[in-house]
């Protein structure tokens, strides 16, 4: 076999592939027991756990339990997004032209995270089926009674999951810390959650002044009414989200709230402190840039604790994905 | 014994040292200190580089470089005419304006928790290459304009900290780095939104997923994941806007 062959011919079919091989040292970081030479006898395993890793296919090593279950909290918040969007784009004109493009990429890429965390996760996945969207209610309990008949509900709901999707990644990166793979794959998806995340607040910002497309880009946020006209990133606590008082738990804190500098805790988005460091200035400087409360608390997204990201998510659950063992 | 020169027993002159201190020695510049003192003229040093380290330090300090330059960056902006030209209560002039807020509030964060002698210095910047006064260069044009700038290094920024994550081994600096990441990625797609809207998840930085014909979720190609960027390809963009002496390199993070 000509191993350098093989990898280009697979640079045809991934022309992503050189970068998902762990390269020189990494891999042996993540062989354990292999050590530095490989011997004959051990190399077709080693090839295919160099593979397994690199396309995120479970190897023959099970996930630790809190790994496994943080990742399929990660793969159940997908299909809650999965469904809404699906179920949004097959909701007549509720989506108009000008935002199907966008709510059917978002759509694509939760699909996406749904192969890539059911690959990790293998046999360890809350479920060989998939839920259906029968699985959730995402009238909450018909809190959003007409949220696939009112575009601005569906919105607020669209915002309200991506941001709580967000948190959530980031509450549980630190399990996933001796993991580099694991970790790596989760932060990817995070980002791609922070980027819906802000398309949406862009989008609904334009919907509150009545324009869509290009010019809700240029419509302004307004910090006197952040849940109708938010910034495309969090600003304090959203003044509650796009439905306070129901939503504020989005933007709240998490358990434990408060922690030192050497320990993981979840405060509110209007935190300021950051790892002991202060990050809103005492003295007030004229010089842009001004930092205030505002700017202080948008440069940082807070993470939210599991069972505080399930508390919320089990409202958009029905009674079907309750004997599905959602969110539980 | 003059400024310049370096004696056998290794002892740097004063103020060489401290382009030295800390992570930022380069392999050229320890090199001359390794010279005899049979060496007579003044030694010139070679041009040097700043090696962000490795581990937590190198992954933060790489982190921090970006900041650095995206901060110059925002702020350099503001006396350009496309800046200038906005209408103060305008939406273009609110997002810039936060854009530098936040990159400052953030390198004020890493001076605070990298320890003097870890962060890396105060990088210089050149922007000469940038249109300030264009708020959209055509593409293939000799100098890139003001968004096209902030694009990719809100892109890189993003790419920067996901790939950083793998090197850090205190849970509590991850958190910190995750709390960042996401909103490299908000500005990322709000300035993409400005560029061409709805571009926020283009092909160029998230591995679009396609459907399969099925309607299952999850059949299809690709991954919907952010795309992984090397720290080569990442330098390669942002070193041409640091000055000769400030140019980075990332030799431990491997």
């Amino acid at each position: 076999m000509d191993f350098f062959k093989l990898i280009s011919d697979l640079e045809k079919v991934d022309p992503e592939v050189y970068e998902r091989l762990d390269t020189r040292r990494r891999v042996f970081r993540y062989a354990p027991g292999l050590g530095k030479a490989l011997s004959a006898a051990a190399l077709p395993a080693f090839m295919g756990m160099l593979f397994n890793k690199a396309y995120g296919q479970g190897s023959a090593t099970t996930l630790p339990a809190p790994v496994a279950d943080v990742l399929n909290l990660a793969l159940q918040l997908e299909y809650l997004e999965y469904h809404f969007y699906a179920t949004g784009l097959s909701s007549g004109s509720l989506i108009s032209a000008a935002n199907r493009p966008a709510i059917t990429a978002v759509r694509n890429d939760e699909s996406g995270h749904i192969k890539v965390l059911r690959g990790a996760l293998n046999t360890q996945a809350f479920s060989s089926t998939d839920p259906t969207a029968a699985a959730f209610d995402y009238t909450a309990g018909n809190r959003f009674s007409n949220v696939f008949t009112d575009a601005a509900v569906f919105y607020a709901v669209a915002q309200s999951f991506e941001d709580l999707g967000v948190r959530a990644y980031k509450g549980v990166a630190p399990k996933l810390l001796t993991n580099k793979t694991l970790l790596e794959t989760a932060l990817r998806i995070h980002s791609v959650e922070a980027r819906h995340a802000a398309h949406i607040r862009t989008l609904r910002r334009g919907l509150h002044a009545g324009v869509e497309g290009p010019a809700a880009a240029q419509t302004p946020a307004q910090l006197s009414n952040l849940p109708q006209r938010p910034k495309s990133w969090v600003s304090g606590t959203d003044a509650g989200g796009p439905s306070a008082p129901f939503t504020a738990a989005i933007y709240g804190a998490g358990t434990p709230a408060i922690g030192t500098a050497s320990q993981i805790f979840f405060p509110a988005e209007s935190n300021t402190l950051q790892t002991g460091n202060e990050t809103l200035p005492s003295s007030t400087s004229t010089t842009p840039p001004v930092i205030d409360s505002a700017a202080a608390t948008e440069s940082f997204d807070e993470g939210l604790n599991e069972t505080k990201v399930k508390d919320i998510a089990l409202f958009f659950r029905s009674g079907q994905g309750a004997s599905l063992g959602l969110f539980q | 014994m003059s400024e310049t020169s370096l004696s056998g027993g290794g002892q740097l002159p004063r103020r060489a040292f401290l382009q030295y201190a800390g992570a930022g020695a380069s392999l050229a510049a320890l090199a001359l200190a390794g010279c005899s003192d049979e060496e007579e003229q003044p030694i010139v040093p070679a041009v040097t580089t700043v090696d962000v380290g490795g581990t937590d330090v190198g992954a933060l300090n790489f982190v921090y470089a970006l900041k650095q330059v995206e901060l110059a960056f925002y702020t350099a902006l503001r006396t350009g005419t496309y800046y200038t030209g906005l209408a103060p209560d305008s939406a273009e002039k609110q997002i810039l304006d936060d854009l530098q807020k936040h990159e400052s509030v953030h390198g004020t964060f890493f001076r605070s928790l990298l320890t003097v002698g870890s962060a890396i210095r105060l990088l210089e910047t050149d922007f000469s290459n940038v249109d300030l006064n264009t708020r959209l260069s055509a593409p293939g044009a000799a100098h890139p304009g003001v968004l096209n700038v902030a694009m990719a290094l809100e892109d890189l920024g993003v790419a920067a900290c996901n790939g950083s994550a793998r090197f850090i081994t205190n849970a509590q600096t991850l958190l910190t780095l995750g709390k960042i990441v996401s909103v490299e990625a908000h500005h990322a797609a709000m300035v993409r939104d400005l560029v061409s809207y709805n571009s926020f998840v283009d092909n160029d930085v998230v591995e679009v997923f396609t459907p399969g014909t099925s309607g299952t979720p999850g059949d299809g190609t690709g991954t919907g994941l952010e795309r992984a960027k090397s720290f080569t390809d990442i330098l390669a963009v942002i070193n041409p806007y640091l000055k000769e002496g400030s140019k980075l390199t990332a030799t431990q993070l491997v």
